[in-house]
């Protein structure tokens, strides 16, 4: 099952995308790049630490998907996140200063570079271990298609998106295959696209070498979905095919499998001195980067002029000093946050209307009946909330850290 | 043709009173909830009581979804989701293929959007395919992005040895799991915990390791109507004196607690009174609880069925010594498990499992007294 795509040749004479929409393109990717760049640069100094993966070259995926995302639409991605969160609308200083453990971090300094999470911008994760990502991205598409069915609460064909970004080595882990069968259940069909990121390379361990069958975009249709592959290095070309697979998803079609082939400037993380990768593979990905494209196109479709280009170029780099700057003068986090958010409700019941403790009463304890209201969680994200007529639960508790 | 009943979620006002009413009405013929609530006390089966509490959460809260293998058609592998399926529609009993690290990370996944997932292990051995989402993803995502995303999950399933099943069948993860900061551990072993419990695990927010046990679930408990009034719950993190005593504190969580209070029973024929605690919780230990009741005895035998090395009564024998060691008068005893995979052989199997007696002796020890004595006043 192959996915219908008009594909558009750079040759051809009308522009793919107006004006602004090339800008907000070029725009995001040189973000991230700029980002990644300087966050090698705070590494060598000593500002950041722990393990970094920097996601040079590849910023045609993350800002070709992204860019057409709603705010309610989720994405999941795995340790190589920074760019994920920036172009999903997480400011770039609280990504900059989560990197450099300070509390002004989007997780407070908890998470880290590879852990980033903001429920505001529906980025959920960050997740270290190969594959992780998956079945959280397939469980958020799963909430998303049950609030429509069972709590009849989202419109018809407009079902919130989920995204999973994942590399090539994932896709021989036991959770991808896992969640391609399950995401295509004849009962479930949710509103999910798979995104590979196929940069050729684990951390020293090629694809050709750890894959059989390393044609990534065929294991989707074995699974019964559609699969594509498309030049990752092309913002344009994954844009034409992330509008078709993310609009499938909102009419509730199913999942598709989208393998990008892409490619990372650096190595794996900042420790890997990247010994194994031949000089004129790197340079001949080089030569497509996605930056350099864009802006060539740009250029030859006469959507912007040079000057203009210069003064996005010009913008970035101020708001990447920004970050910097307020990364570096913001706190560390004070030590009571050490033992703080192991538990949302560490006392569980949450709080009475006496104010105190429900679990503390006497009767409780007992085990004697109360006519208890229960908690929602005191924090999740909003998707499926029960209207607050309703009397079973109240919408909001407040929670003391335990 | 099973007629599958879409439940019209709205905004019902339930009370107590018409929610058993209603529940009378809607229920299929050979239920399993008891349905005559005016003998004072009745007696109904571990099973029942995991069924009829699932049955009231789904029923209270529609968020709230069961997910697992053969937890639908098949009614439940051991029968605890029996009557869901037919009453809540495909859409919220879920059966899955088997594959548990996907199925858990999808309740993770549903669970960060507030959805209340259900998820069964139709034994705990196979959690380990999912460990990493139960302690990767569930435990940690909280903390993680600094209280942003809390993870209401319950993932249950009966734990430790069951009757001949083998090595890889029958081994106890209440010590893997209760090992993990941000996680709940509950163990069960009557049917009033089993009913308040899982209602204290499906309303909490945060992710709880519920571990059942297959040899209780048919073993049947008096239950007062309080405990079978539709809103009855349980404090998580709060043990239950099952008998107090006053010569020697015995520890015991799931099916432990019944050996433990046949040991009792036995010791008190020869003089010695012992105080059984039932755990209830494994994380957050109740060390208030167990710390009163070791000063008050000043002798501990820590009872459990899984391996000894650090495990569960490990931790009680420490936290003991760390806040009430001028209290003990005696070392603490510490029975559990074998230190062995669980073997086939029936006579070898019983060896590897705590027994009644073990628990007397380790009593008897624990009180200087090695030879029975003659009953005192």
């Amino acid at each position: 099952m192959r996915l219908k795509i008009q594909s558009f040749s750079i040759s051809n004479s009308q522009a793919v995308v107006s004006r602004d929409e090339s800008l907000v393109l070029y725009e995001d990717m040189v973000l991230g790049r700029v980002f990644e760049d300087m966050c090698a640069q705070m590494y060598y100094r000593g500002k950041m630490f722990g393990f970094v993966h920097l996601y040079n070259g590849q910023e045609a995926v993350s800002t070709g998907f992204i860019k057409l995302l709603e705010a309610r639409d989720s994405v999941v991605s795995t340790y190589c996140d920074h760019v994920h969160a920036v172009s999903k609308g997480v400011p770039p200083r609280a990504v900059m200063a989560e990197l450099f453990g300070k509390a002004t971090g989007c997780c407070r300094g908890q998470g880290g570079s590879m852990h980033m999470f903001s429920a505001q911008h529906n980025l959920l994760g960050g997740f270290t271990f190969i594959g992780e990502g998956i079945p959280v991205a397939t469980g958020a598409a799963f909430s998303s298609k049950y609030c429509h069915e069972v709590l009849k609460e989202s419109t018809p064909n407009r079902l919130d998106v989920t995204v999973a970004f994942f590399g090539d080595g994932t896709c021989n882990n036991g959770q991808f295959f896992e969640c391609l069968n399950m995401a295509q259940l004849e009962l479930w069909k949710l509103p999910i696209v798979f995104v590979v990121e196929n940069n050729l390379w684990a951390i020293g361990m090629p694809h050709l070498r750890a894959t059989s069958d390393p044609e990534i975009w065929k294991k989707g249709p074995a699974f019964g979905m559609p699969g594509v592959h498309v030049d990752g290095m092309d913002v344009l070309k994954v844009r034409e095919v992330a509008i078709e697979a993310i609009a499938r998803a909102r009419r509730g079609e199913g999942p598709t499998l989208v393998e990008c082939e892409t490619y990372r400037f650096r190595g794996h993380s900042l420790a890997d001195p990247d010994e194994l990768r031949k000089p004129d593979e790197k340079a001949s990905y080089a030569a497509r980067d996605p930056i350099t494209a864009l802006r060539k196109y740009i250029l030859d479709k006469e959507l912007a002029s040079a000057a203009e280009l210069k003064i996005i170029e010009k913008k970035v780099d101020a708001v990447i000093e920004d970050t910097v700057e307020f990364a570096d003068s913001s706190p560390l986090p004070p030590w009571s946050q050490l033992l703080e958010n192991i538990f949302a409700d560490p006392k569980g019941f949450g709080i009475g209307p006496d104010g105190k403790y429900r679990c503390e009463d006497p009767k409780f304890i007992e085990g004697t009946s109360l006519s208890l209201e229960s908690c929602l969680p005191a924090n999740h994200l909003h998707r499926c909330l029960i209207p607050s007529e309703s009397s079973i639960r109240p919408n909001s508790i407040k929670v003391r850290h335990g | 043709m099973l007629g599958i009943v879409r439940r019209k979620v709205g905004c019902e006002v339930f009370s107590a009173m018409k929610f058993s009413l209603a529940l009378r009405k809607v229920l299929p013929t050979g239920s399993a909830l008891p349905m005559n609530y005016s003998t004072a006390t009745k007696e109904i089966t571990v099973r029942e009581a995991l069924n009829s509490a699932l049955d009231e959460e789904m029923s209270a809260d529609p968020k709230v979804f069961l997910m697992g293998e053969e937890v639908g058609e098949y009614q439940g592998a051991y029968k605890i989701s029996k009557g869901l399926l037919e009453k809540y529609g495909p859409d919220r009993v879920l059966d899955t293929p088997i594959t548990e690290a996907g199925f858990a990370g999808i309740g993770v996944g549903a669970a960060y959007y507030g959805l209340r997932p259900v998820v069964e292990f139709m034994t705990f051995n196979f959690s380990l395919q999912a460990i990493d989402h139960i302690i990767n993803s569930a435990a940690k995502s909280n903390y993680m992005s600094a209280g942003q995303i809390s993870v209401p999950i319950v993932f249950r399933g009966p734990n430790g040895a069951a009757a001949g099943v083998g090595a890889q069948h029958s081994q106890c993860f209440a010590a893997w799991y209760a090992h993990v900061p941000g996680l709940k551990v509950l163990t069960p072993y009557s049917a009033e915990d089993a009913r308040g419990l899982l209602k204290a695990a499906i309303r909490d927010p945060d992710p709880v390791v519920f571990l059942e046990n297959e040899l209780l679930y048919g073993e049947s408990f008096p239950v007062s109507a309080e405990v079978l009034d539709s809103s009855f719950c349980l404090p998580i993190g709060k043990a239950k004196i099952e008998r107090e005593g006053k010569h020697v504190t015995i520890t015991a969580y799931s099916k432990m607690v019944g050996y433990a209070l046949q040991a009792a029973e036995i010791l008190s024929k020869e003089g010695i009174s012992a105080e059984v605690i039932n755990l209830r919780s494994i994380r957050p230990l109740d060390r208030a609880t167990i710390n009163a009741s070791v000063r008050k005895t000043n002798r501990l035998v820590t009872v459990e069925e899984g391996f000894p090395q650090h495990g569960v009564g490990a931790e009680i024998g420490m936290s003991v010594v760390e806040e009430s060691f001028e209290y003990l008068d005696a070392p603490v005893e510490r029975i559990a498990g074998a230190d062995v995979p669980m073997p086939y052989a029936a006579n070898l199997e019983r060896m590897a499992v705590p027994q009644v007696d073990n628990i007397v002796h380790a009593a008897k020890r624990a009180c200087y007294r090695s030879v029975p004595l003659a009953a005192t006043a």
